[in-house]
């Protein structure tokens, strides 16, 4: 499945929808929505990631990217990720920079 | 093609992707190779480094005639492109080269070197191999620990690129004071892969990250690791007669790749994302106020002798960076079949650079050099006075405040202990500590007056250099584990599958009657008694202490004392010691703790004899059954060893040990504490737990203050307060 991700902003919160396979290719275009979401200085930022089936090391990086970008204030949350893409940012640490939940609650 | 055909083109043919420093000119391609734009790289850095729109490739070699870079999809046997090194992009012996346009997260890479084939005069060039990059610093290939290679696969080893921007955060390397540390020596995959442990991801960094409260607890500062350099499980690996077991290279002291992390260590190696899970393992035990030793092995690689395989070094510039005989065979002081010729000025830049990126990319605290008595040697194996790379390292400004031990000895008989060139920075294994301290546990006669100097941080070999110059340890990887060490004569190596002549035969270890396990309870209770003894020992001298994994709860390997082969539960730690031998962790716990409340167990200096702090005791002091009267008679097996100094608040800091490896109970006068103080016990090894130890600053009065009773071989803890 191509990777898409659309971004949609509700008051504070800038929620990012993530579909198909995140890896090299994917990256840019990932970021690009993260800066554009950054563009509006939200207080949140969520990714939905129910129908991201696969995260590579690149995709890892963009989420330190989004951490960076939007600053250590602003909450990331990765919500009902797949099982392998949790396991991959659990296992390389990366769970220690976002908030993981089954379903996003507010 | 050859070299000199690549195509000059007068525009950019390819326009990369936009890279963080968009309009620099160098982000551009000048030449093309079918698809692929180039570009003359940069020489330095060597390896490939991410560039903006490419990758630049850099590598050296004094004597090829000419170079190739192959690119691979990820695990494909064959290449998809070679792409020949133009011999304008060649500067001195440095080929160097920009290719835009790479997925950098697929791509796998390596060098075809054509030259010489002449071994007489040292050059082995192959141009039917494919080369690992010697800076590569992500290695594909042996993924995922023990799953079968493709064999045919014409390139085994495969470089692969790194990011390197991990998120530190605020985490730099802990610099503890030398004097302070308390080393733990541990194998990855060994430390967590037995059913036991626990862990989701048995045997790799991640489970060892779960594991970091366990080492809190313990109260260790500094866990060093065994090998974690990329390295090939299956080199010389074999199964074993008899029993059918996979015997492979487990320890790891082979080194394949020296930037590269081993990925079989890491649960995410078959994602390729095996640097970020050793530096989210190093920043987690940083946090945990635990700093990260390396075991690193630069006295040889995993090439073997001349029948060995081409990996890397052997055919990019085998004259350069291996010791060679006048014949062009390969020098063996590492007993492994080749000796890197570390102090040749090309291979020293390697060692320091590899080094360097370890400190400052993984923010590694230490290394432990092994066979370190090899980096040495010249060219030709002689042993130098003044050698470049110990002295470079010694002085470098990155590596200024990393702790630098080396093994001082190597196999080709060169034994530095003491006298290792140490430029006022090297610590060194301590292996008379290890000895005597085992000598005089056994009862042996005549080891009393070298106890006390080993115990003091062996000013005989280290003046000058200070108490934390020596690495005290009882046990260590090679060799016995410490519940071995008091139950076993003989060593028992037959499993290895070499008629039990592999391993040392001098461990002067006792096994107190019985070979290996017993029901007899007065056996068992002597060996508890011994392990107890050998840890009052280790943590109550100066220097540096180092335990090993899982002697703080008696692990064994049945009398196997090199377990380099075995990837079983043998070699593993059984977690379920913890609780089986609970008495035995929370006497080490206790120690380690009794250690860090003590300064003066712990000084950077060696002592004087001197009373500096005029409390009436000199900082150190030598008793025997009488007090001030120290007993260094031959057949004495006694030894009282008082330490007197003062706490940071300035309070007295008052220590007494009463050893007694006798095997009858003797009586200690004891010495007298100045005014206000009195005796407390902290440990006596020959009470029964829970009363062998006690939690620092609950050590109960002792009744009778100027006698104590010592048991047989047992050892007395006292403090003055």
């Amino acid at each position: 499945m191509p990777f898409d991700a659309t971004l949609s902003t509700e008051g504070q919160v800038a929620t990012i929808t993530l579909t198909g396979e995140l890896d090299a290719a994917a990256a840019p275009a990932f970021r690009a929505r993260i800066e554009e979401a950054a563009g509006a200085s939200p207080e949140r930022l969520v990714l939905m990631a129910e129908r991201l089936s696969y995260m590579s090391s690149a995709g890892l990086r963009s989420l330190v990217f989004a951490k960076q970008k939007m600053g250590q204030a602003v909450d990331i949350y990765i919500v009902a990720a797949q099982d392998p893409v949790i396991e991959t940012i659990r296992l390389t640490g990366f769970d220690h920079s976002v908030i993981m939940q089954e379903a996003y609650v507010g | 093609m050859t070299a000199s055909q690549a195509r000059r083109v007068p525009a950019p043919v390819r326009r990369p992707s936009p890279g963080p420093v968009s309009g620099r000119i160098d982000s551009y391609p000048t030449h093309r190779h079918g698809d692929y734009g180039l570009r003359a790289g940069k020489p330095f850095p060597f390896g490939a480094t991410l560039v903006p729109g490419g990758v630049n490739f850099s590598v050296f070699s004094s004597a090829a005639t000419s170079v190739t870079l192959v690119i691979f999809e990820k695990g494909a046997s064959q290449p998809t492109v070679e792409i020949p090194f133009p011999e304008a992009f060649r500067i001195g012996a440095v080929y160097s080269m920009t290719v835009f346009g790479l997925d950098v997260e697929t791509v796998e890479y390596g060098y075809r070197m054509d030259g010489p084939f002449d071994p007489v005069r040292g050059h082995r060039f192959d141009p039917t191999r494919i080369l690992m990059d010697p800076y590569a610093r992500v290695i594909g290939g042996r993924d995922v620990w023990g799953m079968q290679p493709d064999w045919g696969d014409p390139y085994q080893h495969r470089a692969r690129i790194a990011f390197d921007d991990f998120d530190w955060e605020d985490d730099r390397p802990l610099e503890v004071p030398t004097t302070d540390l308390v080393v733990y020596e541990a194998h990855v995959r060994g430390f967590t892969r037995h059913p036991s442990s626990g862990v989701k991801a048995p045997g790799t960094f991640a489970a060892l990250k779960e594991k970091i409260p366990y080492l809190q607890e313990l109260g260790i500062n500094c866990l060093e690791l065994m090998p974690v350099y990329e390295f090939d499980e299956f080199e010389n690996s074999r199964t074993a007669p008899g029993t059918g077991e996979w015997l492979c290279n487990y320890w790891g002291y082979s080194t394949v790749g020296f930037f590269a992390p081993k990925a079989g260590f890491a649960a995410t190696g078959r994602l390729g994302m095996q640097v970020d899970e050793l530096k989210t393992l190093v920043k987690a035990l940083h946090k945990a106020g635990i700093e990260v030793m390396l075991d690193v092995v630069f006295n040889h690689t995993a090439e073997g002798n001349e029948q060995g395989p081409y990996i890397s070094f052997r055919g990019l510039d085998n004259k350069t960076y291996y010791m060679l005989t006048p014949e062009g065979y390969y020098f063996n002081f590492s007993g492994t079949g080749n000796t890197l010729n570390c102090n040749n000025p090309v291979v020293r830049n390697v060692v320091l650079d590899c080094l360097r990126y370890w400190a400052a990319e993984y923010h590694i605290d230490g290394f432990r050099f092994d066979l370190a008595a090899i980096l040495g040697r010249d060219a030709s194996g002689a042993p130098l006075s003044n050698p470049p790379l110990l002295e470079t390292l010694a002085h470098d400004p990155v590596l200024a405040r990393c702790k630098l031990v080396a093994e001082a000895w190597d196999a080709g008989g060169l034994y530095q202990v003491g006298s290792f060139p140490a430029y006022g920075r090297w610590a060194e294994w301590n292996g008379k500590y290890r000895d005597t301290v085992r000598r005089f546990l056994k009862g042996e006669p005549g080891q009393v007056g070298e106890l006390a100097t080993r115990m003091l941080g062996s000013p005989d070999l280290y003046t000058g250099r200070g108490t934390a110059a020596s690495v005290n340890f009882v046990t260590a990887h090679d060799g016995f584990t410490l519940a071995d060490l008091f139950a076993y004569d003989e060593k028992h190596n037959e499993a290895n599958g070499e008629d039990n002549r592999d391993g040392a035969n001098d461990n002067d270890s006792w096994n107190h009657g019985v070979e290996g396990p017993t029901d007899d309870p007065a056996i068992n209770a002597l060996r508890a008694r011994q392990v107890r003894n050998a840890f009052v020992l280790l943590l109550t001298s100066q220097g540096i202490p180092m335990i090993v994994m899982g002697d703080e709860i008696g692990r064994t390997q049945l009398g196997n004392n090199n377990m380099y082969c075995h990837d079983n539960e043998l070699a593993w730690l059984d977690w379920t010691l913890a609780d089986r031998n609970a008495d035995l962790l929370r006497f080490v716990r206790e120690l380690v703790a009794f250690r860090a409340a003590h300064p003066v167990l712990r000084g950077s200096e060696h002592v004087s004899g001197n009373d500096a702090d005029g409390d009436g005791l000199p900082d150190a002091s030598f008793h025997g059954m009488a007090a001030w009267e120290p007993d260094w008679s031959p057949d004495s097996r006694v030894l009282g060893l008082l330490r007197s100094g003062s706490a940071e608040d300035r309070t007295p800091d008052v220590v007494y040990l009463a050893l007694n490896a006798h095997w009858e109970t003797h009586g200690f006068q004891l010495p007298q504490l100045p005014g206000g103080l009195s005796w407390h016990v902290f440990a006596n090894t020959s009470v029964p737990a829970p009363g062998d130890v006690h939690a620092v600053g609950e050590e109960p009065r002792l009744d009778e203050q100027s006698h104590a009773l010592v048991g047989a071989r047992s050892a007395l803890v006292l403090v003055g307060r």
